[in-house]
């Protein structure tokens, strides 16, 4: 009799995802289900999905799960945890909404120091919508919306969301991870699981960021995205824990 | 022995397995599933050192390993 | 506790979400509301409640939206121009049908308009206000003492319609010290099995959504938030008749207006003219069906508003052609006295205007 060492995890509902072959959702909602499995809270963790490609969070995961108007997920994410303090709540949201419309709304969760737990995936596109620019495009990035290639004289420069909400007093972790090899991968699930820590602590805000591929509205093969996110947006948005208690207790 | 097993419905194949054995012993299949994606498969469990690599690249959760 | 006391229309508000069992307030401060605002600010934190001071009326409806799935009883407030800015959260919560109470205290607008008294906000309270087929339960109060009753039975046909729910009042009525009394009740406790508050010993995860991707499964939805609206329409109409069992001209009026209409069909009744009025209490659902039995034995209605004329497109569609429908409305904070009312009346009665 085999034994199996590894599998889905239990916080994941056995239904296939919509996402595209390669895009890396999957792979990110598998270690934040994993992280929660692993802390024991799946029965008490209450997820916020957001509007864009992982709007249907909501189908794969094991636990109650909110589904958010466009960028108002922390709000929402608030509203929960304000009258379930001890619950585990935390949103899920792409980069165009968490870093466009819902700018205001994430701050202000980092401001308060809302003890909640934000994974927010930066693929430097609008996936959902068929691939428009984000306010994390790349310069001379093409999409639908900057066909020539972002302009930064027209659109400013991609906007490094997890450098911003580290000024904020009440944002206690933010991480910036990718999970294009294992080793990063490990990485990742460590910071996640870092971020649900935090909140467990009643410390504050906590984040993680997740570079992530777009291959479908990139134009590339699942493998040719990846080697994409090494060589662009790697050196633009580096990887590594930007603010955790233990860096500011130095 | 580990040895992957896979459930080849909901492989998409994206080929970020394959990639990313170290042991190179995964290809794309020439059949096709349902939904009309070429697969992934293991060419040879033989050699298979259960790393889990591939189980962990994959995004759409179609590996497990057993031991 | 049925003893008379005396408030500010916002503060009672306050005291009657309090009384209600509300204990969570999501706001943020804009004038002619914000005593209420500061009111939850102020008592929240004595009773185990959350007060938050929100970024923007945005954030604080979608909190709103949060608190509300979990089972709580939760309001927000606000006046028009924040109104506008909930409209987004408020579809939201009419798609997931979450139970709510949302407190207009309507201004003079478009845009910035001003601050005083208005009732231009009808057909967005009405109507829907934000995107799709939904309705909002609309309550209209006239005094301190129903924007008290009135809040309290705000939050309880949220809980038994998973439905967001309207007190709908004015600049006037929020500032207006009159006496009032808390009348014994029970708070009705409602089961709220669909609520996302984490699995516990339930298997099954409960989804707070207003999603639904498959045009058959969302049509379906459409139907039953429809089936829903009807029973609300056959159950909650509210509304109040004066002298209108001999009423040759039927007044309508809501909210502080019917104050001043009161005082105007006095002096018509002085005068021997037989003037009568309906007061809706409750603006949507709308008592259609009063006004239209009223129309079979009244010869004219006149609609008087604090707007350019909204609800008198209700009245003239409940007495459906029958008899002639007139409009007065003042806008911008101005507010008729009875005298100017009066002389609408008279003009209606085809007499000379009064000097």
């Amino acid at each position: 009799m085999m034994e199996k060492i590894f599998g889905r995890p239990e916080s994941l509902l056995d239904v296939p995802f919509h996402y595209c072959p390669g895009c890396h959702h999957g792979i990110i909602h598998r270690l934040v289900a994993e992280v929660i499995d692993e802390l024991k809270v799946r029965t008490s963790t209450i997820g916020v999905a957001p509007v864009g490609c992982s709007v249907l969070a909501y189908e794969y995961f094991n636990f109650d799960v909110y589904e958010a108007a466009h960028g108002r997920a922390p709000a929402v994410a608030t509203g929960v945890k304000r009258v379930l303090p001890d619950t585990t709540v935390f949103t899920y949201q792409g980069d165009g909404d968490l870093a466009a419309i819902g700018c205001a709304e994430i701050m202000h969760a980092a401001i308060r120091g809302e003890k909640i737990t934000t994974i927010f995936v930066n693929n430097a596109i609008y996936g959902m919508t068929g691939g428009q620019m984000a306010p994390t495009t790349l310069i001379e990035q093409v999409t639908q919306t900057s066909p020539y290639g972002r302009n930064q004289d027209i659109v400013g420069m991609p906007v490094k969301m997890s450098e911003v909400l580290a000024t904020i007093d009440g944002a206690k972790f933010i991480a910036r991870v990718a999970v294009n090899n294992p080793a990063n991968m490990a990485k990742a699930k460590a910071a996640i699981k870092k971020a649900f820590e935090i909140q467990h602590q009643g410390l504050g805000f906590a984040m993680v960021e997740v570079l992530s591929t777009c291959p479908t509205n990139w134009a590339m093969t699942p493998v040719q995205a990846t080697k994409w996110l090494e060589e662009n947006m790697i050196p633009y948005y580096p990887l590594g824990i930007i603010k955790s208690p233990e860096e500011v207790a130095k | 022995m580990p040895k992957p097993v896979f459930n080849q419905e909901r492989c998409k194949g994206c080929e970020l397995c394959n990639h990313a054995c170290p042991k190179k012993i995964l290809a794309m299949s020439a059949n096709f599933n349902s939904k009309g994606y070429r697969v992934a498969y293991c060419t040879d469990e033989s050699k298979c050192i259960g790393c889990m690599i591939c189980a962990k690249t994959c995004p759409d959760c179609v590996i497990e390993i057993y031991k | 506790m049925s003893e008379k006391i005396i408030m500010k229309g916002n503060e009672a508000i306050g005291e009657a979400a309090i009384v209600a069992g509300c204990r969570h307030y999501f706001g943020y401060p804009i004038t002619p509301q914000t005593e209420l605002t500061e009111y939850m600010a102020k008592k929240l934190p004595l009773v185990n409640g959350v007060f938050l001071q929100a970024e923007s009326e945005v954030a604080a409806i979608n909190m709103v939206y949060g608190a509300a799935g979990t089972g709580a009883r939760v309001m927000t407030s606000s006046s028009s121009p924040g109104i506008s800015l909930k409209q987004e959260g408020i579809s939201y919560i009419a798609g997931a049908e979450l139970p709510c109470v949302i407190v207009n205290m309507m201004r003079g607008g478009p845009g910035l308009g001003s601050i005083q008294p208005s009732q231009a906000d009808y057909f967005q309270a009405t109507k829907g206000g934000g995107h799709g087929d939904y309705r909002n339960i609309v309550l209209a109060p006239n005094s301190v003492q129903e924007l008290v009753d009135f809040t309290i039975l705000a939050f309880d046909l949220a809980d038994q319609y998973r439905n967001p729910v309207f007190v709908l009042g004015d600049g006037a009525l929020g500032q207006m010290m009159e006496p009032l009394e808390f009348k014994p009740l029970e708070v009705k406790s409602v089961e709220k099995p669909w609520a996302a508050n984490g699995l516990g010993t339930r298997k099954t995860p409960n989804v707070i959504n207003s999603l639904y991707l498959k045009p058959e499964q969302l049509e379906a939805h459409n139907v039953k938030l429809q089936k829903k609206y009807q029973l609300i329409t056959e159950n909650e109409i509210r509304w109040e008749e004066q002298n209108t069992q001999d009423a040759d001209l039927v007044i309508v009026a809501y909210g502080i207006t019917s104050r001043i209409a009161t005082s105007a069909m006095q002096m018509a009744r002085a005068d021997g003219l037989k003037v009568g009025m309906l007061r809706p209490q409750t603006l949507w659902p709308f008592p259609c069906e009063p006004l239209n039995n009223l129309a079979d034995k009244a010869s004219a209605f006149l609609t008087v508003e604090l707007s350019a004329g909204q609800m008198v497109e209700d009245v003239k569609l409940s007495v459906n052609g029958k008899k002639p429908v007139y409009f007065y409305g003042r806008t911008g904070g101005m507010i008729p006295n009875p005298k100017e009312i009066y002389q609408e009346i008279k003009k209606i009665y085809g007499m000379k205007e009064a000097k």
